[in-house]
C-alpha cells in the first residue's frame, strides 16, 4: 500500500520526464564562452598585458589581499629564493620604498607568531596578483562601504 | 748509449738555432717575406677562426650540462625572446668582446674541459649542488669588471630614465649615484638562481 507522499513524488517525477524534450527544445543556455560549437576552437583568448607600474591600488574590502600594481613577470618564487620578499620584506622595504608585508604574514596556521615569514603566506601569488586593464565579465555593481571609500 | 743520444740532440738543437739566427743563404729574402707573410695570416685567421668557432651558442649547448641546465631557463626569459627581437646569446654575456679579456676568458676556460672530463656537474642533481658556487663565480667576475658585458648592450649613458618605470627609475639613479654596479642588483635574470639562504635571507623562507 504506497502513502500519499510517495504517490506524489511519482507523479512529479512523470511530470519532469514529460517534460524534459521540452526543456531540450527551447534556447540553449549561454555560456560565456559564447555559441560555438564543442568541437569549434573556442573564441580567441586576448593576451593580459599587465599593468607596467603605477601607483599603490586602494582596498575594495578591509580583507581583500592587496593588489599588485607592477608587472610580476620572471619573478622567481620558490624555495631557493623569492623575488617578492628583496623588496617587501621587513628588511627591504625602507630601501626599496616598497610596502612592507603584513605582520599577519609571520603567523603559523596555529596562530604562532613565528620569526621570519610563515611558510603558508610564503607565496605571494597565491593571493597577491597584478593587475590588466580587462574588461568584466558580467556586470558588477559592487562598492566599497563607506568605511573605506569614505565620504 | 744515452750519452751518445744526449750529444746527438744537443747538436741538432745547437744547428737549429744557429741556422735561425744566420741569414739564409738559400732563399731570397723576399721569397721569406711572401711565406712568412701568408704563414702568418694563416696561423693568425685559423687561431682568430677557432676562436670564434668556440664562441657562439651552438658550442655553449653542444655540451649536454649547459643545453640541459641554464640553456632551458635561459629559454624563458627576456634575454632570450621579447618584443624588439633582439637577442642576447650566451658569449654576449659571459665572453668579453675586447680581444685581450677575450682571450684570457678563453685560458680560464681550458678549467671548464677539465671538469667536463671529470663529469663534476654532468646530471642534474650534481648541477644543482654546485649551482651556487657557479653563480657566486659569475657574479664575482661582473663585479670586478663592472659588469662590463651587461654595459655591451645596456649603459646608465644612454638610457632614458624618463621612458622607465615608477620603479626602475628610484632604482636606477639611486644605483647610479652609489656607484652600484648591474650585477648588484639583476642577479638570476637569465638563470634560476641557486638556493639564496646563505646571500640573501631578507628574501627566503626559514628561520634566518
Amino acid at each position: 500500500m504506497k502513502t500519499k507522499r510517495q504517490r506524489g513524488a511519482g507523479l512529479g517525477i512523470i511530470l519532469c520526464l514529460g517534460l524534459l524534450p521540452a526543456w531540450a527544445g527551447a534556447d540553449a543556455v549561454s555560456s560565456l564562452r559564447g555559441q560555438n560549437d564543442l568541437d569549434a576552437p573556442s573564441l580567441k583568448a586576448e593576451i593580459t598585458h599587465y599593468q607596467k607600474d603605477g601607483q599603490v591600488i586602494e582596498r575594495d574590502y578591509v580583507q581583500q589581499p592587496p593588489l599588485i600594481p607592477h608587472k610580476i613577470e620572471g619573478y622567481q618564487i620558490n624555495r631557493k629564493f623569492n623575488k617578492c620578499l628583496s623588496c617587501h620584506s621587513w628588511a627591504n622595504y625602507k630601501e626599496s620604498g616598497a610596502t612592507k608585508i603584513s605582520q599577519t604574514h609571520f603567523e603559523d596556521r596555529d596562530k604562532h607568531v613565528l620569526a621570519n615569514i610563515s611558510a603558508r603566506r610564503y607565496f605571494c601569488t597565491q593571493c597577491h596578483v597584478p593587475q590588466a586593464d580587462a574588461k568584466p565579465l558580467v556586470e558588477n555593481t559592487f562598492e566599497p562601504i563607506r568605511a573605506i571609500r569614505g565620504k | 748509449m744515452s750519452k751518445q743520444n744526449k750529444t746527438d740532440s744537443s747538436w741538432f738543437v745547437c744547428r737549429l738555432w744557429s741556422g735561425f739566427c744566420k741569414p739564409s743563404v738559400k732563399y731570397s729574402a723576399g721569397a721569406l717575406l711572401v711565406v712568412g707573410f701568408v704563414a702568418g695570416i694563416i696561423f693568425w685567421g685559423g687561431f682568430n677562426t677557432a676562436m670564434e668557432a668556440t664562441n657562439n651558442e651552438a658550442f655553449c649547448i653542444s655540451c649536454h650540462e649547459m643545453k640541459d641546465n641554464v640553456y632551458q631557463e635561459y629559454k624563458q626569459t627576456i634575454h632570450y625572446s621579447n618584443r624588439t627581437g633582439v637577442r642576447a646569446t650566451c658569449p654576449d654575456c659571459h665572453v668579453p668582446k675586447e680581444w685581450f679579456h677575450k682571450v684570457v676568458r678563453k685560458i680560464q676556460a681550458t678549467n671548464e674541459l677539465y671538469h667536463k672530463v671529470m663529469g663534476t656537474i654532468d646530471t642534474p642533481e650534481k648541477f644543482e649542488s654546485h649551482r651556487l658556487e657557479l653563480a657566486q663565480h659569475v657574479w664575482q667576475a661582473m663585479k670586478e669588471t663592472d659588469s662590463r658585458e651587461c654595459r655591451n648592450c645596456h649603459d646608465f649613458t644612454s638610457m632614458d630614465f624618463s621612458a622607465q618605470g615608477r620603479r626602475a627609475v628610484s632604482q636606477h639613479s639611486k644605483g647610479l649615484e652609489e656607484g652600484k654596479t648591474c650585477i648588484d642588483c639583476h642577479k638570476g635574470i637569465a638563470h634560476s638562481l641557486p638556493d639564496m639562504r646563505e646571500v640573501n635571507p631578507t628574501a627566503t623562507v626559514g628561520i634566518n
